[in-house]
Order: structure tokens, then C-alpha cells, then sequence
């Protein structure tokens, strides 16, 4: 059986990964190659890498600093931001990027779509679409000039499908950095009207959001930025929680069975005891 | 354990090459290359024929660098062991119906089909899925039972089961890996597969002289 994906969104703005809130406002994290290092080592199944300043400031994709952060990881990584001609894309699939996704270019030259579609596959091209609540319903929101279009999400997912997309990421600009959890009724919207698969971003606080996006709706993977980065063995602890209900990728050494977690689902500290003979557990290294 | 045969990934435009170069680094082999000149490919013991990309662009790129000879010398008279991942094994199939019908290498009597599925199963086929493995050595000499890899196709490798060393299951049962003799494949990515994947690569080094 295929398994939900559980996916690290991870924001790059001017080199340095950040903590988005509502597409405003931005903390700085650290840098994108040791950040995709440790969600692999944490068994992410897959990391979706947008350079937000890119499209803005008229610039190429950074490919040193994704080449460099593609360097150790062994799972899936969709690259986006600045995409907005084949050839980048080619430069893009030469320095570690497994699939591009494209955002700003979808809206204003959606020809794009169907040539990458033609050239790489439609596996390989991720539309992603930012989506805001307004007043007549939700919208597409373009966030180079910070303005919503009058064309729904669900229905410019429908015209990216037929132009070659093969995933679409659907982006809550109200939840984004919000931990309110998904947007349920935009995530549906999307997902009645595609055959492709959907992935999730914006709004997850921990593992119950994840259970409730993939029982209430269609999604095939469900993302997140910020939850991962702040709490001990996020992925993990994560996967574990969900996969009580939800089939997903589960492969650690650690043992969650006897463990406590607190309301906002992180782990609680065990008792000083079972902490001092763990001292003497040794856990072999797998050797390939 | 050997960590010096020479490998080369075959270059033709469209596969993600550093990828697939990174995966086979991290497991120590040191004579690696990149590269899509024959003089190159020629001194291999073994090939890498990676893959994402539409079929035509993949083969026509191929033809294009004459590279279908090259290889076709290499594999079927040398005999040289060779890897095919996702399109690269699609490749080996005789046609695809991937945006059009068009001629494959034919070195596996088979044909790639866009994948027709019931409507609750989203096409293309993306993410981690448990494998059936019907033929263990040699890809499979290291991979735990109920292994999962990461899948992302829309278009599946039809052909008689005696070639098909894995499966898994999309509703239909989908080709995961192939072989004939020294010519293997896989659906899935291992370099994108974690540790999985590095052990699949692991056990076809292991396999080679």
C-alpha cells in the first residue's frame, strides 16, 4: 500500500531557512543544507525547499547553496522559487533537485507547466498554489505583489492538471505560521476537483492535525515548516503519533512505546531512572 | 567487499544525475563518473542509466548522442552489468506510450502503459510504497521483508512475469523491479529511498566482479 507522506516545507529567504508567519513576517533558522540533513536523518519522507526571494528579486534559483544541500539527502527534494524557464529547470535537475515547483510563473505563464510536463515528466512538476480566504470565497493570493486574484484554488488546480502538473501544493496564506491547524475546506476544494495527488502546507501544531487532514480529506501528503524544527525528535515522535491511524513510513531505532507526550504532543521527560539505564542501551550503527 | 569498480552514470540531459552520484559516494565507491562519451562508458564495469524525464526526450536524447549504440555494445555484446532507475529502466522496454508511441531500447520485451486506475488512486503514483519481491538475489540481497521505496511515475512497465524481480501494489499490481540477465531495473528511486535504497545499490556492487 502507498503511504501518506509526511513533508518538511522548508522557506529559504536570502540563504538562510526561516519560520514564515502569515507570508508577512520571518525568524531566521539556519542554513538549508544542515537543516535538510537532519530532517533526512530524522526520517522525513520528503523535503520541499522554496526560495521565497527569488521570483521577488528577479533572480536565478540558488544553485550552489542547493547543490550543497542536496549533498545528504536520500529522500525526495522539490525545489522552488525563480523557476521560470526550462533551462533553470535542467540546471535545477543537475544539482540535486528531484522535482521542481513552481508558484509564480504558474499564474503568469502557465505555458511553462506543459513544456517542463513535455521535457521532464509530469511526475516531476509540483504546481504551487497559495490560496487566502476572501470575501466571495477562497482565491488564488500571488505574493510578489502581496494581492489575491479573482480565479479560485480549485479552479486554477483544475486548468494546472490539464496543462501537465503532476502534483499540486496547496499553501493556506491564513494558516501559514498560524498552528491553527489546516484548512480543511480549502484542502477539499482542491482535492475533489484533481486526479493528481495533493500535498497540504500551512497551519500544522503537531501530529492530530496531520490524523485529521488524512481522515478528512484526500490528501496524498501533508506538509509542514515551522513544528518541525522547534520540538526533540519532531519527525519521529511525528510518524509515530500518526501512524496509529494513518499508514505512513515509520523506520527508527527509537522506541516510543513507554513514552509520555504532553497536549501539544511533544515528549515528556521520563523518570531520572529509566533516563540512567538508558545510559548503558547500545544501539549498533547499521552498516550498509 | 570491493569499492573500486568503475562506475559510470550515463549523462543524457534529463536524469538527476548528482542525485544518483551522491547515493553511490556516501556508500564509498570512489571511481565514479558522470559522463555521456563513449570513450568514458567504454572502460565502465558497470552502468548506471538514471531516469526523470519524459520518455521521448529521454530516448530521443539518448539517439541524439548516439549513446543507444554505445550502450547496445556494451550491454549486449560485452554484457556489462547495468542499472536502469524509473525512466532509465523504462528505456530498456521495446515501446512506451508515454506522449505518443515511440521505440525503447527493446532490450526487455515489454511496453510502458500510462497507469489506468480506479479514481480514488491519484496518477501519477508518488511516494513510499511497500514491495513484493519475487526474485531476491541480486537487488534484493539486503532489503528487509515489507521494504518500502519512493515511487514517482504515471506510466508502469508491462511485461512477462519472468522478468519482473518486485512488484507492489497501486490498486493494480505495478512492475517495481525487472531483470534478464545482466540488465536490471527499478521503478522506484533508490537514491531517493534512504536506506533502502542504499542497500539496493550495495547489493548490485556486491553482485559484480
Amino acid at each position: 500500500m502507498l503511504k501518506k507522506r509526511i513533508v518538511a516545507n522548508l522557506v529559504v529567504k536570502d540563504g538562510i531557512v526561516v519560520q514564515s508567519i502569515g507570508f508577512k513576517k520571518y525568524l531566521p533558522l539556519g542554513k538549508p543544507d544542515i537543516s535538510i540533513e537532519f530532517l533526512n536523518q530524522w526520517g522525513i519522507d520528503e523535503i520541499i525547499l522554496t526560495d521565497i526571494s527569488a521570483s521577488k528579486n528577479h533572480r536565478n534559483p540558488d544553485f550552489k547553496s542547493i547543490r550543497k544541500a542536496a549533498l545528504k539527502c536520500f529522500v525526495p527534494l522539490t525545489v522552488g522559487g525563480g523557476i521560470n524557464n526550462l533551462d533553470q529547470i535542467k540546471e535545477l535537475m543537475h544539482n540535486g533537485a528531484d522535482k521542481i515547483s513552481i508558484n509564480n510563473s504558474a499564474i503568469y505563464n502557465p505555458q511553462l507547466i506543459s513544456e517542463a510536463a513535455h521535457v521532464f515528466g509530469e511526475q516531476c512538476v509540483v504546481v504551487s498554489i497559495d490560496g487566502v480566504l476572501a470575501t466571495n470565497g477562497y482565491k488564488v493570493f500571488d505574493y510578489i505583489n502581496q494581492k489575491y486574484l479573482e480565479i479560485s484554488p480549485a479552479e486554477f488546480a483544475k486548468q494546472m492538471v490539464s496543462q501537465g502538473a503532476g502534483e499540486i501544493l496547496i499553501n493556506s496564506v491564513d494558516r501559514d505560521g498560524s498552528y491553527l491547524g489546516y484548512d480543511l475546506d480549502l484542502i477539499n476544494s482542491i482535492c475533489e476537483v484533481v486526479s493528481v495527488p495533493v500535498i497540504c502546507c500551512g497551519g500544522a501544531k503537531n501530529s492530530n492535525d496531520f490524523v485529521e487532514v488524512f481522515q478528512k480529506t484526500k490528501v496524498s501528503a501533508a506538509s509542514a515548516a515551522n513544528f518541525f524544527h522547534f520540538s526533540e525528535h519532531s519527525v519521529n515522535t511525528t510518524k509515530y503519533n500518526i501512524k496509529k491511524d494513518i499508514n505512513v513510513r515509520l523506520e527508527t531505532f527509537a522506541d516510543y512505546n513507554n513514552t509520555a507526550f504532553d497536549e501539544n504532543m511533544r515528549i515528556k521527560k521520563k523518570p531520572d531512572g529509566v533516563l540512567e539505564n538508558m545510559l548503558f542501551v547500545r544501539i549498533e550503527k547499521e552498516i550498509i | 567487499m570491493s569499492l573500486v569498480q568503475n562506475i559510470v552514470i550515463v549523462d543524457y540531459g534529463v536524469g538527476n544525475t548528482y542525485s544518483v552520484a551522491n547515493a553511490i559516494k556516501y556508500l564509498g565507491y570512489s571511481k565514479l563518473s558522470i559522463s555521456d562519451e563513449e570513450s568514458v562508458i567504454n572502460k565502465a564495469d558497470v552502468l548506471i542509466l538514471p531516469g526523470v524525464g519524459a520518455f521521448e526526450e529521454a530516448i530521443n536524447n539518448l539517439r541524439k548522442r548516439n549513446l543507444h549504440q554505445v550502450l547496445n555494445q556494451q550491454v549486449l555484446v560485452k554484457k556489462k552489468p547495468i542499472l536502469g532507475i524509473c525512466v532509465g529502466m523504462q528505456l530498456m522496454a521495446s515501446f512506451s506510450e508515454e506522449n505518443g508511441i515511440h521505440e525503447g531500447l527493446n532490450w526487455i520485451e515489454g511496453r510502458v502503459k500510462k497507469m489506468e486506475l480506479p479514481c480514488m488512486f491519484p496518477v501519477p503514483h508518488v511516494g513510499w510504497n511497500d514491495i513484493s519481491i519475487t526474485l531476491k538475489p541480486p537487488l534484493f540481497d539486503l532489503t528487509s521483508t515489507n521494504a518500502n521505496f519512493y515511487f514517482d511515475h504515471s506510466y508502469s512497465f508491462n511485461c512477462e512475469e519472468e522478468y519482473i524481480s518486485a512488484f507492489c501494489d497501486y490498486s493494480i499490481k505495478v512492475t517495481a523491479a525487472i531483470q534478464k540477465e545482466n540488465i536490471f531495473g527499478v521503478q522506484f528511486h533508490p537514491e531517493k529511498s534512504q536506506t533502502n535504497g542504499l542497500k539496493l545499490f550495495r547489493s548490485f556492487f556486491n553482485s559484480i566482479n
